[in-house]
């Protein structure tokens, strides 16, 4: 099975309405969202999205509710069609896929995980687990060895016979999680995955997940309205406003640069030293090299580096990738970085 | 002189009107009003009081050329009548196998000795319900039958509603689904269920009758799953139409074909509101059969049609009790094993 799969969304338009068609070609033509809204009664739900998803990453889509951005999801699969653009899975617009391609698609390439689980309920955890496989044809015998690998994988192993209400939120989300990968395709696409858990196994379950991504390298698509979620899991963040990619790239990048005013409203609460790393902040070629007090390592948070200085602004550290040195990190520089109104004000 | 003359006489319809005329008594009264003479004249305030709508009847006193409503009625029963002979040979053959399976049935219910039904019966209630206590009271509510000598008409009423109930979800069952499906069927089916439903049940078998003889069993089985296939149709539309939106979704996205959608998911999560529709089919079955003993249907419903036609209260009384018994009968079993479904997939979710 293919392994490296990659998801483009290319110049993506979704339009709610009687006549999508119409409605997009004043949306081409420049007529805003509220426009549309008031004079032709159609919701543009989502304009103009390019959004590259490379193969082996997770891309965290991150938007608040009614930004569009489980529409966007659905639009991966097809649950939902576009009124215009091109998606491209490994190269193929999915777009000309028939019925019965676009099955195959969703059966072999795709897996999905959501936000209230959607188990079946009168199936046991183990058929739950099984179920993409079941629904390819294959007989239990096929699959019951993986479900159980996976189910234990994620630490439900011995309730494969409970049925899922006899299960809490979270395990439940397990469940969903052991059937994605069940189902060993190469794409998952989690919508909204942990919002419905508490915040305790939601940090759980976002360990679980980069702990497995670790070792399997599947192309996640991962949709969320949490910020600290979305910069915990995100390779590439895109944050999506009224349908429209505000701004996207490594979220490192975001936090030291935000384009738009409501980026900068939106990561001004968060803690930027547990999210921030040393590579973000290190200078790669200094005119000179400064003394240094020790390492630390290029993916080390800058927590964890204030922790190690004492809170001493004087120092100034080495910076390692894999035992080779990459750069310095000043501390005072480290500070700043700290400030978000600073880079605020940089970045516009 | 008619109050509506004015509109022929005006439209220079006069010639026509009387040209072919239907006349005759419009009815009892003014045949006895025609006898007595002629009418008084009447004020004009009084006739405008009295002012009629000019419906069929008014009119054709006005333009005897236009139908009056007994002609309505009697054009209806015509048009029945004139299909009837092709609409029986197309309908004949394929209701046919229902007299056979209503004949076989009443057969096997009656001639079974009682010591081999009751035992039988009361098998099917354990593996339905799985309780001790109902099969108690079946097992003494039917010996009580036995001991009154009603067992035999009990029997014959019980394999007329197992067939018609079971007919009903065999044909219901998938008419709901179609619904389901559809919304277009839906829209169609809806008011035909409506009509079926609220349509006074004897009115069911007035053209049955004209159709069929009176003799077949058909006659009254198809009056039965006509009346009683609703609920199960209604509910098996509903059941499939509330599945959780996110389970279909989920079903969709992992690939599920239609067929795999239906069967491994919308069905058995539709399961406990098509329980409780076959649960209101046999009842409805049950409450028609005792009506279709006017049409020569067998069981505790002929001993009632005794007791109207006869007077006799306490063969009325005695069938009414076995009746009620049965009923209650059914409905334990019934909700007992709907229980047992929505205990299995029970549902609490999110």
């Amino acid at each position: 099975m293919d392994h490296n799969a990659s998801v483009s969304i290319r110049n993506l338009y979704k339009i709610f309405g009687a006549n999508p068609v119409a409605a997009l070609k004043r949306v081409r033509a420049g007529m805003s969202k509220a426009d549309l809204m008031n004079e032709h009664r159609h919701v543009l739900g989502l304009s103009d999205i390019n959004v590259e998803m490379k193969a082996g990453e997770i891309t965290v889509i991150m938007g608040l509710s009614g930004s569009g951005k489980s529409t966007l999801i659905r639009h991966v699969n097809r649950l939902i069609e576009p009124t215009a653009g091109e998606i491209l899975v490994n190269g193929e617009n999915i777009l000309d896929f028939g019925e019965a391609r676009l099955r195959d698609l969703r059966r072999r390439q795709m897996s999905m995980v959501f936000q209230h689980f959607a188990l079946l309920p009168h199936k046991t955890v183990l058929d739950n687990t099984g179920m993409a496989r079941a629904v390819r044809g294959e007989d239990r015998a096929a699959y019951e060895q993986d479900a159980r690998k996976w189910l234990d994988r994620v630490g439900l192993g011995g309730q494969e016979s409970q049925y899922p209400h006899q299960l809490s939120g979270g395990m439940q989300q397990r469940v969903g999680i052991s059937r994605a990968l069940t189902s060993n395709a190469p794409i998952m696409l989690m919508d909204e995955a942990f919002s419905a858990l508490d915040p305790l196994i939601r940090t759980d379950m976002q360990d679980l997940l980069l702990e497995l991504q670790k070792e399997l390298h599947k192309t996640i698509v991962f949709i969320s309205h949490d910020l600290d979620e979305a910069l915990k899991l995100a390779d590439h963040l895109v944050i999506l406003k009224d349908g429209i990619v505000v701004q996207q790239g490594e979220p490192q990048e975001i936090l030291l640069n935000p384009n738009d005013p409501y980026i900068v409203d939106f990561i001004s609460d968060i803690n930027r030293a547990r999210v921030l790393r040393v590579r973000s902040v290190m200078d790669t070629s200094p005119a000179e090299a400064p003394s240094t007090a020790g390492k630390v390592d290029a993916d080390d948070t800058l927590e964890s580096v204030i922790a190690l200085s004492g809170g001493d602004t004087a120092l100034s550290y080495e910076v390692h990738r894999d035992g080779a040195h990459v750069g310095f990190l000043n501390m005072k520089k480290l500070v700043r970085a700290l400030v978000p109104m600073q880079a605020a004000e940089n970045g516009m | 002189m008619a109050t509506y003359d004015f509109i022929f006489n005006g439209l220079g319809l006069r010639d026509w009107c009387d040209q072919d005329a239907t006349t005759g008594p419009m009815s009892m009264a003014d045949l006895l009003a025609g006898s007595g003479g002629g009418q008084a004249e009447k004020t004009m305030l009084q006739s405008l009081w009295e002012l009629p709508f000019p419906s069929l009847d008014a009119l054709n006193q006005a333009c005897p050329a236009i139908s009056r409503s007994r002609d309505l009625t009697r054009g209806l029963e015509e048009s029945f009548l004139n299909v009837k002979d092709p609409l029986k040979v197309v309908l004949d053959p394929i209701t046919q196998p229902l007299s056979w399976v209503l004949e076989t049935a009443l057969q096997i219910f009656t001639t079974t000795p009682w010591w081999v039904m009751l035992p039988l019966l009361l098998v099917l209630v354990w593996v339905a319900s799985r309780s001790w206590a109902l099969m108690g009271f079946v097992a003494t509510a039917l010996g009580f039958l036995l001991f009154v000598d009603h067992y035999t008409f009990a029997m014959q009423t019980m394999s007329i509603i197992f067939v018609c109930a079971f007919l009903c979800v065999v044909f219901g069952v998938p008419i709901g689904i179609a619904m389901s499906r559809s919304d277009t069927m839906q829209r169609i089916s809806i008011p035909i269920l409506d009509m079926l439903q609220t349509l006074p049940t004897f009115v069911y078998l007035i053209p049955l009758i004209f159709l069929f003889s009176v003799t077949e069993p058909k006659l009254y089985g198809i009056a039965i799953i006509l009346y009683a296939i609703v609920p199960v149709i209604r509910l098996t539309d509903l059941g499939i139409r509330l599945v959780d939106k996110d389970v279909i979704e989920a079903a969709e996205a992992f690939g599920m074909t239609r067929h795999q959608k239906l069967v491994r998911v919308q069905i058995p999560l539709a399961l406990p509101n098509i329980m409780a529709g076959v649960n209101q089919t046999i009842m409805m079955s049950l409450a028609m059969v005792v009506i279709a003993s006017l049409v020569s249907a067998p069981g505790l419903g002929v001993l009632v049609l005794r007791g109207i036609r006869n007077l006799e209260l306490g063969v009325g009384l005695m069938a009414g009790l076995g009746i009620v018994l049965l009923a209650v009968i059914l409905d334990r079993v019934t909700k007992a094993a709907l229980a047992r479904v929505n205990a299995a997939a029970s549902v609490p979710r999110h």
